[in-house]
C-alpha cells in the first residue's frame, strides 16, 4: 500500500499559492497581437529585438567598410561614422541583448521553468512590449529626422553629446533620450514580472534552489536591472533638461565656434558616473542570463549534473552585488582621486573570483561527462573559450596602470567585444538551438547550423584576436580614420582590411542563421516531445509547443533539482523534476544498478 | 536566516516534493511583492538625485536656491494626504464604508492639492528675479519636484482606478487589495518627499551639513 504520510517521498502538500484564473483572450488581436500570454510575448520581445539587432549588424558592416578600405566608399563620411558606431553600440547591448535575454528569454522561460501558466501579471507584461516596441521605433525615427540620429558614441558623453559640432545634436539626440527612457519604463513593468513570478508562482516541491540556473540567471540579473537602470533613467532626463530646456546639469561653461554658450557650471563627470552606475551592471544584466543558459546547455548535452550547483547560485549573487561597486573603472582616464582608482581596481579584480568559480565549474561539469556535440553544445563550450578570452583581457583593464595606456584603443574594443558581445550572443545562439523545438515543434536544419556555429566562432576570433594588436599599436577606437599618420606601419591597415572582410563574412553567416530560423518554422524536421531529454519542466508540458495555460489541467509537481542525468541505478540517463521517486524506472543493468 | 538557509538547500541530495510553507516576501500576495520592489527601484532613483545634488553642491560655486514657504504648506498637504489615506485602510479593515469612502477621497483631494501647490511653488520661483535656469539648485529642484509629482501621478490613476470600482454602492472586497496598495504608496511617496524637503528644499542646510562632515564641502 502507499504511504501517504507527509513524510513520505511522493507526499504532495496541498498548493500555497491557489491557481489563478487565467486570461483567456477572445480574438485574434488579443491572442497573437494584445497578447498576454508570456510565449507570444516573448516571440513579440524577440521578434522586435532580432530585428532592431539586424540594423545593428549592417552598420557594423558600414563602419567596418570604412575602417578596412578608408576613403573607398563616398556614402560613409565622418559624421554618419559616428551616427554607425553610436547606434550600433546602444542598439547591440540595450534594444538587442538585454531586451532578447529578459524580454525574450526571460517570458518564455521564467512560467515554464518554475512551473506557473503565466507572469503574474499579464497585462503589465503586454503593456512591457509594446512601450518596448514604441522606444524601438522612436530609435529607428531618429534615423529619418533631419540631422540623423545621434552621433555622440553610445555612451552619450557631455558636454559633446548636445553640442552642435556632433552629429544629430538636434533631434537625433532628443529621440535617443526618449528612446532611452521609455525603454526603462518598458523594462520595468516587465522586470518587476519576472522578479515576482521567481518568487511566488513556482509550482509545488520547486524551492529557489530547485530552480534551473538560466531562472537564477535571469532572476538575478532582473534585479541588477531593476536597481540599474535608474541610474540611466536619472542621466538621460537630466541630459534631456540639459537640452531642450538649457539647464546646467551637466554641462561646463562651454565656448562654441567661439562664441559662449548660455550654460555654465554643470559638471559632465556628474553624468559618466550616473551612466557607468548603471554601464556596468548592465554588462551583468546580459551576462548572468547566458551564465545560467550555458550552465544548463552544459549539463543537458553533457548528460552530467551540473558541478558545484550551490556555488554557481552563490556566484550569481556575489557577481551581481559585486557589479555595483566596480563602475568607476570605466573613468579611469576621467580623473579621480587616486584611492578611488585603487579601490575599482580591487573590485574589478575580486568579481574575477566567483567568475573564476563559474568557469571552473563548467569545464568540471563537462569532465568525464557524456558529451554530446550538439549544436547547443558547441556554442557553449564557445562561450566558455570566448568568456575566458575576454574576461582575461578585462584584468588588464581593470588595473589602472595598464587601462591608462590602453584605453580609448583598439584593444579595449576587443575586449567587450569578446566579454560582452560575442561570448553572450554564443550563448544566445545555443539558446535557441536549444529551444527552437520547445517553441517551434521542429528542429532547426543542422547543416545550416554548423556552417552557422564554425563560421561565427572562427571568424569572431578572426575579427577580435587582430584588434588587441591593433590596440596595442596604440591604434585608436572611434576614429573615422588613420589618415597620414606615421607611427602606424602599414600593419596596421592591412589587418583592418583583413578584419574588414572577416566581419563581412560573419555577417553573412548570420544571414544564413536568420534564413534557417524562418525556413525550419516549416520545413525543419519535427521534432518529438522532449528531444534533448531534459529534466525541467518546459519539455514536460502535455503538449509541445506548450499551450496557452503551459500544463493543462493539472500544474506539475516538482520533486527533485533539475540536473537529475546519469544518475546511478536508474533505467534513463535524466530524470525529470516531475517524476516522483517512486516512478523512477529502475535499471536492470547489475553495473548502474544502486550498491 | 531563511535566506541562509534556502540558499544552503542541498537539492541534490532530497529528492521529494518538500513544499515548505512560503516565508519572508513571498508570503505576501503578488501586487504587494512587486510594488516593495517598485519602492526600490524608485528610492534608487531618489537616492541618485539626491547624491547628484550633492555632488554638484560640493562645488564652490554653488548657488543656493529660493526656497518657497508654501512648501511647507504642501508638505502639510501631503502628510494630510498620507493620513486620509491610512484612515481609509484602517475603516477598510473595520468594514466601515462611509470612512472609507471619505477617506479615499481626503486622499485623493489633498494629493491633488499638493500637487497644485507644487504648480504653485514652480511658478513663484519661475517669476522671481533670481530665477535663473543654469543655476543648477533650481534646475534640481523642478527635476526633482517634478519627478516626485510624477510619480504622485501615476498614484492617483491607481487611486481613481479604486474610485471608479468603488462608486456607488462600495465593495470594500473588491477594492480592498487597492486601498492597501495605494496606502502603502502613498506613505512611501510621503517619506521620499520628508527626505527631499528635509535635505534639499527646506533651507535649513541639512545636505551642506553632512557634506561638510564627509569634508566635501
Amino acid at each position: 500500500m502507499a504511504d501517504a504520510s507527509p513524510t513520505a517521498d511522493d507526499y504532495v502538500p496541498p498548493a500555497e499559492v491557489e491557481d489563478v484564473e487565467l486570461y483567456h483572450p477572445k480574438s485574434w488581436i488579443t491572442k497573437w497581437v494584445f497578447s498576454q500570454d508570456a510565449k507570444i510575448i516573448a516571440i513579440q520581445y524577440s521578434s522586435t529585438a532580432l530585428a532592431i539587432g539586424l540594423v545593428a549588424l549592417v552598420l557594423s558592416w558600414l563602419m567596418r567598410l570604412q575602417l578596412g578600405f578608408p576613403e573607398a566608399f563616398d556614402f560613409i563620411d565622418a559624421e554618419q561614422y559616428y551616427q554607425i558606431i553610436t547606434l550600433h553600440g546602444m542598439i547591440m547591448v540595450i534594444y538587442l541583448l538585454t531586451a532578447l535575454f529578459l524580454g525574450g528569454f526571460g517570458n518564455y522561460l521564467i512560467p515554464l521553468m518554475v512551473g506557473a501558466r503565466d507572469m503574474v501579471f499579464p497585462y503589465v507584461n503586454m503593456l512591457s512590449f509594446w512601450i518596448y516596441l514604441l522606444a524601438v521605433v522612436v530609435l529607428v525615427v531618429s534615423f529619418f529626422v533631419p540631422g540623423g540620429p545621434t552621433g555622440a558614441g553610445w555612451t552619450l558623453y557631455p558636454p559633446q553629446a548636445i553640442l552642435s559640432g556632433t552629429p544629430g545634436s538636434g533631434s537625433g539626440i532628443i529621440l535617443m533620450l526618449a528612446s532611452l527612457i521609455l525603454f526603462i519604463i518598458g523594462f520595468t513593468m516587465g522586470g518587476l514580472n519576472y522578479v515576482v513570478t521567481v518568487l511566488q508562482a513556482r509550482t509545488r516541491g520547486m524551492t529557489l534552489m530547485r530552480m534551473p540556473l538560466t531562472i537564477w540567471g535571469i532572476f538575478v540579473a532582473t534585479i541588477l536591472a531593476l536597481l540599474a537602470f535608474p541610474a540611466l533613467f536619472v542621466g538621460a532626463v537630466m541630459m534631456m533638461f540639459d537640452r531642450i530646456l538649457g539647464t546646467s546639469f551637466f554641462m561646463p561653461a562651454i565656448l562654441e565656434f567661439g562664441e559662449q554658450l548660455q550654460y555654465g557650471g554643470g559638471s559632465p563627470i556628474l553624468f559618466q558616473h550616473l551612466f557607468w552606475f548603471f554601464g556596468h551592471p548592465e554588462v551583468y544584466i546580459v551576462a548572468l542570463p547566458a551564465f545560467g543558459i550555458v550552465s544548463d546547455l552544459l549539463s543537458i548535452h553533457a548528460r552530467k549534473n551540473i558541478f558545484g550547483y550551490r556555488m554557481m547560485v552563490w556566484a550569481i549573487v556575489i557577481i551581481g552585488g559585486l557589479s555595483f561597486v566596480v563602475w568607476a573603472h570605466h573613468m579611469y582616464v576621467s580623473g579621480m582621486n587616486p584611492y578611488f582608482g585603487f579601490f575599482f581596481a580591487t573590485t574589478t579584480l575580486i568579481i574575477a573570483v566567483p567568475t573564476a568559480i563559474k568557469v571552473y565549474n563548467w569545464v568540471l561539469t563537462l569532465w568525464q561527462g557524456n558529451i554530446q556535440l550538439t549544436l547547443p553544445m558547441l556554442f557553449a563550450i564557445a562561450f566558455i573559450v570566448t568568456f575566458v578570452n575576454g574576461g582575461i583581457t578585462g584584468l588588464f583593464l581593470g588595473n589602472v596602470i595598464v587601462d591608462v595606456p590602453l584605453s580609448d584603443t583598439m584593444f579595449v574594443v576587443a575586449h567587450f567585444h569578446m566579454v560582452m558581445g560575442v561570448a553572450p550572443i554564443l550563448v544566445i545562439f545555443g539558446a535557441i538551438y536549444h529551444w527552437y523545438p520547445l517553441i517551434t515543434g521542429r528542429m532547426l536544419n543542422s547543416a545550416m547550423g554548423h556552417f552557422h556555429f564554425w563560421i561565427t566562432f572562427i571568424g569572431s576570433y578572426a575579427i577580435y584576436f587582430p584588434m588587441h594588436y591593433l590596440g596595442f599599436m596604440g591604434v585608436p577606437r572611434r576614429y573615422f580614420e588613420l589618415g597620414e599618420t606615421e607611427i602606424y606601419s602599414q600593419s596596421a591597415a592591412d589587418l583592418n582590411a583583413f578584419i574588414t572582410i572577416a566581419a563581412l563574412v560573419v555577417g553573412f553567416a548570420q544571414l544564413v542563421f536568420l534564413f534557417n530560423m524562418i525556413w525550419s518554422v516549416w520545413y525543419g524536421r519535427k521534432s518529438e516531445p522532449n528531444p534533448w531529454r531534459a529534466t525541467s519542466l518546459e519539455w514536460q508540458t502535455p503538449v509541445m509547443p506548450p499551450e496557452h495555460g503551459n500544463f493543462g489541467d493539472e500544474l506539475p509537481v516538482v520533486y527533485r533539482w533539475a540536473y537529475d542525468f546519469s544518475v546511478p541505478g536508474a533505467a534513463d540517463d535524466f530524470i525529470p523534476q516531475n517524476v516522483p521517486p517512486s516512478a523512477v524506472a529502475v535499471s536492470d543493468d547489475p553495473e548502474t544498478a544502486p550498491a | 536566516m531563511t535566506v541562509f538557509k534556502t540558499l544552503t538547500e542541498k537539492s541534490w541530495q532530497t529528492p521529494g516534493s518538500r513544499d515548505k510553507p512560503l516565508t519572508g516576501v513571498a508570503a505576501l500576495p503578488a501586487a504587494t511583492i512587486a510594488l516593495r520592489f517598485f519602492f526600490a527601484t524608485v528610492t534608487v532613483l531618489f537616492m541618485l538625485l539626491i547624491i547628484a545634488y550633492g555632488a554638484r553642491m560640493a562645488y564652490e560655486d554653488w548657488i543656493p536656491g529660493p526656497e518657497p514657504k508654501l512648501l511647507w504648506l504642501n508638505t502639510a498637504f501631503l502628510i494630510g494626504s498620507s493620513l486620509a489615506m491610512q484612515w481609509a485602510w484602517s475603516a477598510t479593515r473595520r468594514g466601515d464604508v462611509d470612512s472609507v469612502r471619505q477617506g479615499l477621497l481626503a486622499g485623493g483631494a489633498l494629493a491633488y492639492a499638493f500637487l497644485a501647490g507644487q504648480v504653485l511653488a514652480w511658478r513663484q520661483i519661475g517669476s522671481m528675479e533670481a530665477f535663473a535656469i543654469t543655476n543648477p539648485a533650481i534646475a534640481f529642484f523642478y527635476l526633482i519636484t517634478a519627478l516626485h509629482a510624477l510619480h504622485l501621478l501615476g498614484g492617483l490613476v491607481a487611486w481613481g482606478r479604486v474610485m471608479w470600482i468603488g462608486r456607488g454602492q462600495m465593495d470594500l472586497s473588491a477594492i480592498r487589495r487597492g486601498i492597501e496598495l495605494c496606502t502603502a504608496y502613498w506613505h512611501f511617496l510621503l517619506i521620499v518627499w520628508l527626505v527631499l524637503f528635509g535635505l534639499l528644499f527646506s533651507g535649513n542646510g541639512n545636505l551642506e551639513f553632512i557634506l561638510v562632515l564627509c569634508g566635501l564641502r
